[in-house]
């Protein structure tokens, strides 16, 4: 009785499940089905899971001729390694001071800190602030520094895990075998932390990897700093300008001509996404548990 | 007495505070980096919030230009467009936290009990969408929407017969698809939450009421959604604080920034982009920031008090 009960809530869960992952999956599959069918077969007959005719034409499209494709790409791997190498480096600092009870104006710093999650000044004074008196538009930094290098929130969850996983004892006796602060840290306190360190580090990487806003706002002239997002960001601006403004036919044509086909802007988006899907078995757990960590603070 | 005892302490007290901040000098150092791009990047910005109180001039600068008083706000909230983005932006917002909520919980129950291998497979599969970037996102809605070639139009409509809907030009559409899109990303996130939740209950509940008889309906009814409360009762706060922001790669490239779309699709964080970026409407556009900044922040500070009243551990202070 009860196994026949628990057999058709297995059944019932699996069926869900299993649809739900299909939802999930199904968008990317398309996109990847696409990136690798017949151009013409994709403009007669429409994206589709069961293409015509298949062709390669796109990826050699992209290695033969598509520089533009590859230098973007390049500039966001930069932009990703060094993008959160640099975060990490501040955020543990930040927050291993931030930890220590004995610090004089400790409590000060941490407000300032937690303010930042409360109130912000928005797009129109960090644009005014980073363009006039910083001066980065059409700079690399442009892609670096604004709002992504460091926020308020991984601060404080790498504080709290300084505070309850790295036990004071540890370092203690390290400070007495004549270590000073900064050998403690790196020798000690931040191999402790090294799960948590992972976890926000992942998560920066894979903001920075994704983003498209700075170069959006800030990369009015300098396209050759595009990364590979704002790349494709340009492409289906393009599109949609070309499609909005359709009566001038003669003007379309010309336009037209510089966009890459439409395989060839799938296979870009399938690069795009490729180094996510590839590293995302291995850091899964990692993601999880930062999940855990941020959802549910404490 | 006492007041003779501060006299003799202070002065021994002050050194001994010099003696600490020396002490701490190396961690000072290490903690600059940080301050000083929490400075660059979040303090220093917030000056320039009173250009919302002026008519800007950009040869002037925001210093140099003259004061507005209220009337960039007298402004804004004379046009419809004020009416227009609050309101898109609570109402999207309060779809997804009831939509969410319900999925995310649900999807929960659902993983916790299953005990097939599988389990771990489907976890990462809804995950997966919730790492894709805006802008690849509105790629994959374009390859079912897009009017000449989209999955839709081609191999589900004109089989059956049905004429074809330009998508980007007809707003009618586009809550149900906003909607869809932000429960497609974000149901796995939400759902490891209430997951781990779910794992850490005390399993001698469940054996006890299955001793008991009790069928599994029942034991989610009875047990594990009153034990989830407390958990859903903060995240749906948490997410009550924020109803004032909306996701902008969402409201801003999925829909590809279609002019046909806005009354629908604009956001208080799309609209003050264009004025920015777009437009030139520098003015309308802080306006539109500093009522979003203030607004904001009352919404967050309040959402947290009440969660430190139901439940301290979890408010951000």
């Amino acid at each position: 009785m009860k196994t026949k009960e628990e057999k058709r809530y297995q059944l019932f869960g699996n069926i869900i499940m299993i649809i739900l992952s299909a939802c999930a999956i199904i968008p990317l599959i398309l996109l990847v089905i696409s990136s690798f069918t017949d151009n013409d077969t994709l403009i007669r007959n429409g994206y589709s899971f069961v293409p015509e005719k298949l062709s390669l034409y796109a990826y050699e499209y992209i290695f033969n001729t598509g520089n533009s494709v590859i230098h973007a790409y390049g500039i966001s791997i930069l932009l990703t390694a060094l993008g959160t190498t640099l975060s990490l480096v501040i955020t543990t600092m930040l927050a291993y001071t931030l930890s220590k009870k004995y610090v004089p104006g400790r409590g000060i710093l941490t407000f300032l800190v937690f303010f930042t999650m409360l109130f912000n000044g928005g797009l129109v004074p960090t644009y005014m602030n980073y363009t006039n008196t910083f001066g980065i538009k059409n700079t690399f930094w442009a892609l670096l520094v604004p709002n992504l290098l460091m926020n308020g929130f991984n601060v404080l969850l790498m504080k709290s895990y300084f505070v309850t996983g790295v036990p004071e004892e540890v370092l203690e006796a390290a400070q007495i075998d004549g270590a000073g602060e900064f050998k403690t840290f790196i020798k000690i306190a931040l191999p402790l932390a090294k799960p948590v360190v992972a976890t926000i580090g992942l998560f920066v990487g894979i903001a920075y990897w994704n983003d498209w806003q700075n170069g959006y706002v800030y990369l009015t002239k300098r396209t050759d700093l595009y990364s590979i997002q704002n790349l494709l960001n340009r492409m289906i601006q393009n599109i949609q300008f070309l499609s909005q403004n359709s009566s001038n036919i003669s003007n379309a044509n010309v336009g037209l001509a510089s966009i890459p086909s439409v395989s060839v802007r799938m296979a870009m988006a399938v690069a795009g996404i490729l180094p996510i899907i590839l590293i995302y078995p291995f850091v899964q757990n990692n993601f999880v548990k930062g999940i855990t960590l941020g959802g549910v603070k404490g | 007495m006492s007041k003779t005892a501060t006299a003799v302490n202070t002065p021994e007290k002050k050194r001994k505070k010099w003696v600490m901040i020396k002490k701490c000098i190396p961690l000072y150092l290490m903690a600059l980096p940080g301050v000083l791009y929490l400075f660059i990047n979040n303090y220093m910005p917030l000056p320039g919030l009173v250009l919302a109180f002026k008519n800007f001039n950009a040869r002037k600068g925001i210093y140099g230009s003259p004061w507005a008083g209220w009337s960039n706000f007298k402004y804004l909230f004379a046009t419809q467009d004020a009416w227009i983005i609050t309101r898109n932006t609570i109402l999207y917002n309060v779809a997804f936290i009831i939509l969410n909520t319900v999925c995310a919980i649900a999807v929960a129950i659902i993983l916790s009990e299953i005990t097939s291998k599988a389990k771990k497979f489907y976890q990462s599969a809804i995950l997966l969408p919730f790492l894709i970037s805006a802008v690849i996102v509105s790629y994959l809605v374009f390859a079912f929407l897009s009017t000449e070639n989209g999955f839709i139009n081609n191999s589900i409509l004109k089989p059956l017969g049905i004429k074809s809907i330009s998508w980007y030009s007809e707003k009618q559409y586009w809550p149900f698809i906003l909607v869809f899109v932000n429960t497609w990303k974000t149901i796995g996130y939400n759902c490891i939450i209430y997951l781990s939740t779910i794992i850490g209950f005390d399993k001698g509940y469940y054996e006890a009421a299955a001793i008991d008889g009790a069928t599994k309906w029942q034991q989610i009814k009875r047990i594990t959604i009153p034990l989830l409360k407390p958990t859903i009762i903060m995240l749906v706060l948490l997410s009550v604080g924020r109803i004032f922001y909306s996701d902008f790669g969402l409201f801003y490239q999925v829909p590809q920034n279609s002019g046909a779309l806005y009354s629908v699709t604009n956001t208080i964080d799309t609209y003050v982009y264009r004025g920015l970026l777009e437009l030139g409407d520098i003015t309308m556009s802080s306006a539109a920031g500093l009522y979003q900044s203030v607004v904001g922040f009352i919404l967050v500070f309040t959402a947290n008090l009440i969660v430190r009243k139901v439940d301290s551990e979890n408010a951000l202070f």
